[in-house]
């Protein structure tokens, strides 16, 4: 099984979250992806020294398994405490896989305002997308196939690991 | 034989339709309330729509006049990208001798996705609820003197809301009872989120006796009854719905039941009070109290559209 370390990767996600907020000075701001990655932003705010606090953005209001699978948990998550219209937003997330809840975040958004650019950075890209999406940063790309979850876990101490598992297994 | 199944539920116990509150478990009101929750912030919003019910067509069936009940059905839905029909039954085909289910049926060769019915007759909505496809839900707006579930929701997302907590409650409900299906969804609700103490007060003629059986306590004397009360629930005198003597005159109901500022003043100094509306001003609530700083009228009217809101969304997605 994979073994990753996702406090080493949260390391490097700092490092390159870093340009992508300073490109656009007091403009820029981070909103994690509910719940992983509000977990990132949360940390990355405090870790860069940022004022005021980081957004959070669910997807499920937007999602497009709706039909399928109903309503997710989580959808009160969105929490966006500064305004949208003109800024630029970094979204942060844990897994970057289908894209499909980054489509659906980033419809969120827009229901806010219209931001001056949207850009996304991940702890994983796992490759397998099924939408025109790509992330501006990417700590880790990895080749998993497609029965394994991959999942930021967090820890009372504010740690994090990644939670592998192969579904297909469990069944 | 197995044990027959709560029409409300699927086989995973999910809802599918709201028919009443009575018979739900508690996981599922409170997963109500929570998804309520997050479509009060969406009222705050730019853009006040999410695509859930996009594609999906929401009829309004209101037997019974309602315009506020239908309103907020209606707003509940379009913010949920639903296209709403409104039908004006009283004026339409009834009148010319259709009956309930072969309305049902026309409407449901319309594609109809989901039916909002209010009708006089209790249980209306069950029978359409046996009677319609698989992907067809149907939500209760108020049948008969037998139930108002997502008012009851409202009330108890409003309390929620405002209390936190429902395990250290007391819960006066004054007024018409015997006519209230808001009262009976609100009882059933509030028992099962654990309200420790709920009290029915009206006069003899207005109080069900079987509410003792329901855990109920029973007060004919409103000072007794809203003494220490948490939360004072008010209930329209339904004129419209009496029939016989059971009220001398509404003047006298204000006399000896009306929600005054000295009355109040016997609940707890943090209490709030609640109607359904519309309210009778001077019939079962002073205005000075209606309007004052324990009311949380207008409130209940904004979160009965996020609670139908979840309703809807809640029942959409799950599959018969």
């Amino acid at each position: 099984m994979l073994q990753l370390d996702a406090e080493a990767l949260y390391a490097e996600l700092r490092q390159g979250v870093r340009p992508l907020l300073q490109a656009h000075g007091s403009d820029a701001v981070l909103v994690g992806i509910w719940s992983g990655g509000a977990w990132l932003a949360e940390r990355l705010q405090r870790d860069l020294g940022r004022a005021g606090g980081h957004g959070t953005i669910s997807s499920t209001l937007h999602r497009d398994d709706f039909a399928q699978r109903g309503l997710a948990a989580g959808g009160d998550a969105t929490k966006l405490p500064f305004a949208i219209e003109g800024a630029h937003i970094v979204l942060v997330d844990d897994v970057l896989y289908t894209g499909r809840t980054i489509r659906a975040v980033v419809n969120e958004l827009f229901d806010f305002g219209r931001p001056a650019s949207v850009t996304l950075a991940v702890l994983v890209d796992r490759g397998g997308r099924e939408l025109p999406i790509a992330a501006a940063y990417a700590a880790a790309r990895v080749v998993l196939p497609a029965s394994h979850r991959l999942r930021l876990a967090r820890d009372g101490e504010g740690r994090f690991t990644f939670d592998v598992r192969d579904a297909a297994a469990l069944r | 034989m197995p044990a027959r199944r709560n029409p409300q539920l699927n086989a995973h116990g999910e809802l599918i339709h709201l028919l009443s509150i009575e018979g739900l478990p508690r996981d599922v009101l409170t997963q109500i309330l929570d998804t309520a929750g997050t479509f009060l912030s969406v009222g705050e919003r730019e853009v006040k729509k999410v695509p859930l019910l996009r594609g999906k067509s929401v009829f309004n069936l209101f037997f019974e006049n309602s315009t506020r009940t239908r309103t907020t059905f209606e707003i509940a839905a379009k913010r949920l990208s639903a296209d709403v029909i409104n039908l004006d039954i009283a004026r339409s085909s009834t009148s010319k001798g259709e009956s309930l289910l072969d309305t049902i049926a026309n409407l449901s060769a319309m594609q109809a996705d989901m039916f909002v019915v209010r009708h006089a007759e209790s249980g209306a909505p069950y029978l359409i609820a046996q009677h319609v496809a698989p992907h067809v839900h149907v939500v209760n707006a108020g049948d008969g003197r037998h139930a108002h579930p997502t008012q009851g929701l409202l009330d108890m997302y409003t309390i929620r809301h405002y209390k936190r907590d429902f395990s250290q409650l007391t819960v006066a409900i004054v007024g018409d009872i015997v006519h209230s299906r808001v009262a009976r969804s609100a009882i059933h609700g509030l028992s099962v989120l654990g309200v420790p103490e709920i009290r029915a007060v009206g006069p003899k003629t207005l109080v069900p006796g079987d509410l003792a059986a329901m855990g109920v306590r029973v007060c004919h004397d409103l000072a007794e009854g809203i003494r220490d009360a948490d939360v004072v629930i008010a209930l329209r005198l339904q004129n419209e719905r009496m029939s016989g003597a059971l009220l001398p005159s509404a003047g006298e109901f204000f006399m000896s039941y009306g929600l005054t500022a000295e009355r109040l003043a016997l609940a707890r100094p943090d209490a709030i009070v609640m109607h359904p509306g519309p309210i009778n001003r001077g019939v079962e609530i002073d205005s000075r109290v209606a309007d004052g700083a324990h009311s949380v009228i207008l409130p209940q009217v904004t979160f009965g559209i996020a609670v139908r809101m979840a309703v809807m969304s809640t029942i959409a997605g799950n599959a018969a």
